[in-house]
């Protein structure tokens, strides 16, 4: 059977992730292109209407593996192997996000399959899946083509989209035996939340600062800054890591997915795994003293230079404008 | 115990990367450098030695690479590795990350660590999966993008962040760890350090001396191919301004905002 299997991460309330909705719509899209169907695998207690639900993004087929944690790799390693070998499947597709790169580098060992990631987009050669992967900070695209079955295909962050198609989904139970190495690491919290509950995904102006602000305190000239604008400060993984800024204000992999008027990034270097988060910003303004910088590159104005000269400067000018 | 630390040479940042149009690979030729992902390795690695929660008897850097990659190793040892190993072999060249995460796992095999640590990515292939592949193969626990280690009790607890927040994990060893480069500041290497580097031992391994399947690895055994390479769509170059003066810079970005509305 020439299926695609995905897998649906969930948080602790049950509901599922949106790069996962759209993991499963991509893998029904092209299932239905080379001849096979488009199933799920869901670990935990999630309850039958619920996976069955899934149908709605396009998914025939959700395997429920019940006795499975979530939220740690190999455990579901364990169980998407099973289900692939079992039934058959020729790919496994996952969408952006953490998790999905270790399930699938997992499943690269133990299936002895090829595995391609940070994929942007699919298509179907003489029935079999390309995969575009973006290389070289994103300067040329490499069309990869797995050697054998099964292929892994591991999806960059938003690069798939839910679409919502109305079915339900059959939902088959499955036992999984966990591996010994799967079950030696155990979440002891998941999901802590560090730092101020700020909202970023609603504001039309956001300042974000990277580690060119040198400190915890940089953040005040940024915060200056987006008062003036009428905006809200977001931060980049490695600061917020670094203890400079909540959690709930940054941008990227594991972090929000944002797209205001106006995105004002003032020492970031742009990593992929911010750029995923923020790329499709109405206008890119960026300040950074690198000009080698890669923001440079999809910044629709980018200014070289320092930013603790410019923005103080910057702030006071738009205060005097809007008098 | 004894801790493994998977490094790599990658070509300078500075360096102008391309593709071989032949081969379809990175062209390495140029100026190298230790992945500054794996010097947070070293330097985690160096902390639980120094640490002292559980002995560490010693801190072993490994690598995979052409002759060249001794220089990586170099560097890890100036930085506090007790010595090093280089396993290098025609037969490897050209492997992709189900082949080389195959080939690492059966060099560090013949090391038996009770802790493998590595940068969660290399700054060329950009991939963040070597360690998650390497467990597998070594049939240990695994955690990337870790950016907090504590030892207790013989056990790791761990910290990262995932797709909602901060996750705590407890982890059995032996394990695979991949560490963030928010885990710490890596030192710099003493001068005597870095010139004693090239005196530590360094074991260079070929494939047979680690059981290595020659069917497994290289081009030939790899699980992938890239087919084509193609420009992505161009977008339109931004607007740059240096800042010369400051007053005059800040004049420009206020005009440019005003013209988009966006004051």
């Amino acid at each position: 059977m020439a299926g695609i299997l995905t897998y649906a991460l969930h948080d602790d309330e049950g509901n599922f992730n949106k790069n996962s909705l759209g993991a499963i719509s991509e893998a029904a899209r092209l299932a239905g292109e080379i001849g096979g169907d488009a199933a799920v695998l869901v670990v935990g207690d999630i309850a039958d209407d619920a996976c069955a639900a899934l149908g709605n993004w396009g998914a025939a087929k959700v395997y429920r593996a019940k006795s499975v944690p979530e939220g740690l790799a190999q455990p579901i390693v364990d169980a998407m192997a099973k289900v692939i070998t079992d039934q058959g499947f020729s790919y496994a597709l996952f969408g952006g996000g953490l998790l999905g790169f270790e399930i699938g580098a997992g499943l690269t060992a133990r299936l002895n399959a090829g595995v391609t990631m940070e994929v942007t987009k699919v298509k179907v050669q003489d029935g079999k899946l390309i995969a575009e992967r973006p290389i070289l900070q994103d300067s040329k695209i490499a069309d990869v083509e797995c050697v054998g079955e099964p292929g892994i295909i591991i999806g960059r962050l938003n690069a798939f989209d839910a679409n919502e198609s109305g079915g339900t989904a059959e939902v088959v139970d499955v036992d999984v035996e966990l591996s010994p190495w799967s079950t030696k690491a155990t979440m002891v919290t998941r999901g802590e939340q560090r730092g101020a509950d700020v909202n970023i995904e609603d504001a039309e102006i956001l300042v974000g600062g990277g580690r060119g602000l040198g400190a915890a305190e940089g953040f005040q000239q940024c915060e200056e800054l987006a008062e003036a604008m009428g905006g809200a400060v977001a931060a980049t993984r490695a600061v917020v890591d670094a203890g400079w800024y909540p959690y709930a204000a940054q941008i990227g992999q594991t972090g929000k997915t944002v797209a205001p008027k106006l995105y004002l990034a003032a020492g970031i270097s742009g990593a992929i795994q911010h750029k995923v988060g923020m790329q499709s910003s109405e206008n890119i303004l960026a300040i950074n003293k690198d000009q080698n910088a890669p923001i440079f590159e999809f910044s629709d104005l980018g200014v070289v230079g320092d930013l603790h000269k410019i923005v103080p400067k910057l702030t006071e000018a738009i205060k005097a404008k809007k008098g | 115990m004894k801790i493994c630390v998977l490094v790599k040479e990658v070509p300078d940042a500075a360096v102008q990367k391309r593709i071989d149009s032949n081969t379809m690979r990175l062209d390495r030729s140029g100026e190298k450098n230790l992945n500054p992902f794996d010097t947070h390795a070293i330097e985690a690695a160096m902390q639980i030695k120094e640490g002292g929660a559980i002995p560490v008897e010693e801190v072993v850097a490994v690598t995979m690479g052409p002759d060249s990659a001794v220089r990586a190793l170099h560097k890890a040892v100036a930085l506090g590795a007790d010595r090093s190993v280089h396993l290098s072999d025609d037969a490897l060249a050209g492997s992709d990350v189900c082949a080389t995460g195959y080939s690492l796992a059966k060099v560090l095999e013949s090391e038996s660590p009770d802790l493998v640590l590595l940068g969660q990515q290399s700054d060329d292939g950009e991939c963040y999966t070597i360690g998650a592949v390497v467990a597998d193969h070594l049939k240990m626990p695994s955690l990337t993008q870790v950016i907090k280690i504590d030892v207790t009790d013989g056990k790791l607890r761990c910290e990262r962040q995932a797709e909602y927040g901060y996750d705590t994990v407890e982890i059995e060893l032996p394990a695979v760890i991949s560490v963030g480069d928010a885990i710490n500041e890596p030192r710099y290497p003493s001068l005597k350090a870095i010139m004693g580097a090239k005196k530590k031992p360094l074991d260079a391994k070929a494939t047979g001396d680690v059981g290595i399947d020659g069917g497994m690895v290289g081009e030939g055994g790899s699980k992938t191919k890239v087919l084509a390479l193609s420009e992505p769509p161009a977008k339109e170059a931004g607007e740059i301004i240096e800042d010369e003066d400051t007053n005059e810079t800040v004049e420009k970005i206020v005009a440019w905002l005003d013209e988009r509305k966006l004051i």
